[in-house]
């Protein structure tokens, strides 16, 4: 493999000088700069992936696991998307039974979709005309991933953490959520062996919809409780 | 090991510091809330952050705390709430 040197030299011998006349020939066209977008290597990598890389490289060399494997398990991961959640709610949103066994015990009613959650204990909360659930996780970003994949961005953000358990209202309204007095908000910090799932609240003239139908207007932000699904 | 707590005793959150791998936050310690939900037996993860095996396990609770107890200037309306989750060596009886 190329090191880092070797490979900018490379680009310097064969394909700057191509680019710079692109650029060049454009700048007489446009009267501006070309802009480059920059590509993931462009950057140094940090402490921590430089430490993540050492230590896939150590367990691969000692025939811990197999890069074979770890491929495997990120796509695993990956396959995991608010796609599920979405029809996990959709059936709750049109199956009462499904729905109270949901709420008694979330692992095993997700089972019916194949979901294994692993060892998390799945707590679903139900949104209703009194209740508003938010869910966060204070310390770090515990995440119901088996059901809603990774976490967005701003739910790891500090500002979010920090913020959504001291003024949740406002947090939410600069999500476009809008909370009544008097409906209730109940914030659930997410701390230990439990990852949490709101079932948002069915938005009215949905009647008469089938369970896709339903599925594709639950967001993964409506199931963390920052929104509210509406009818299209 | 027995139960300690059912769901609406009152509760107090032992308020401590000590140092090390603590999942307890720091806004709830000291503070008085409401046990909503007994989740079961787990092992304890101030043990396995330092890689011992988590034994023995520990009964974890949803504490229900009022929004205004937690914090002095909480001005959302009084009935908002915050869940925590929490291991039951970190609580008291407070009834």
């Amino acid at each position: 493999m190329m090191n880092e040197t070797e490979k900018h030299e490379h680009d310097h011998g064969h394909s700057h000088g191509d680019l710079d006349a692109d650029a060049h020939a454009l700048e007489h066209i446009h009267d501006h700069d070309r802009q480059f977008q920059p590509d993931l290597e462009d950057t140094p990598p940090t402490r921590y992936e430089l430490m993540v890389y050492a230590i896939r490289e150590l367990l691969i060399e000692k025939g811990h696991v197999t890069q074979e494997e770890i491929t495997k398990a990120r796509n695993t991961l990956e396959s995991w998307q608010p796609s599920r959640g979405a029809e996990i709610v959709a059936r709750a949103w049109t199956d009462p039974d499904f729905k109270t066994r949901l709420l008694a015990d979330g692992n095993e009613a997700m089972a019916d979709f194949g979901v294994d959650a692993g060892g998390a204990k799945l707590t679903v909360l139900e949104n209703t005309d009194e209740v508003q659930n938010v869910v966060v996780c204070t310390l770090c970003s515990c995440y119901p991933r088996a059901v809603l994949g990774l976490p967005p961005d701003w739910y790891r953000s500090k500002a979010y953490r920090a913020r959504v358990v001291v003024e949740p209202r406002k947090v939410l309204k600069e999500f476009g959520t809008d909370i009544p007095d008097e409906v209730t908000v109940r914030v659930h910090d997410s701390l230990a062996d439990l990852r949490y799932l709101v079932i948002p609240k069915r938005p009215a003239g949905t009647e008469d919809w089938t369970q896709e139908q339903l599925a594709a207007i639950v967001t993964r932000d409506s199931m963390v409780g920052v929104t509210n699904p509406k009818a299209l | 090991m027995s139960q300690l707590f059912g769901i609406g005793d009152i509760v107090r959150v032992i308020d401590a510091h000590p140092p090390g791998h603590r999942r307890t936050p720091y806004y709830c310690r000291g503070k008085i809330g409401k046990i909503e939900r007994v989740c079961g037996e787990h092992r304890n993860p101030e043990e396995l952050a330092y890689g011992f095996d988590g034994k023995p396990l520990r009964r974890l609770y949803r504490v229900r705390f009022n929004q205004s107890d937690i914090w002095g200037h909480y001005d959302g309306p009084s009935e908002d709430t915050i869940d925590v989750d929490i291991y039951e060596h970190w609580l008291r009886s407070a009834e």
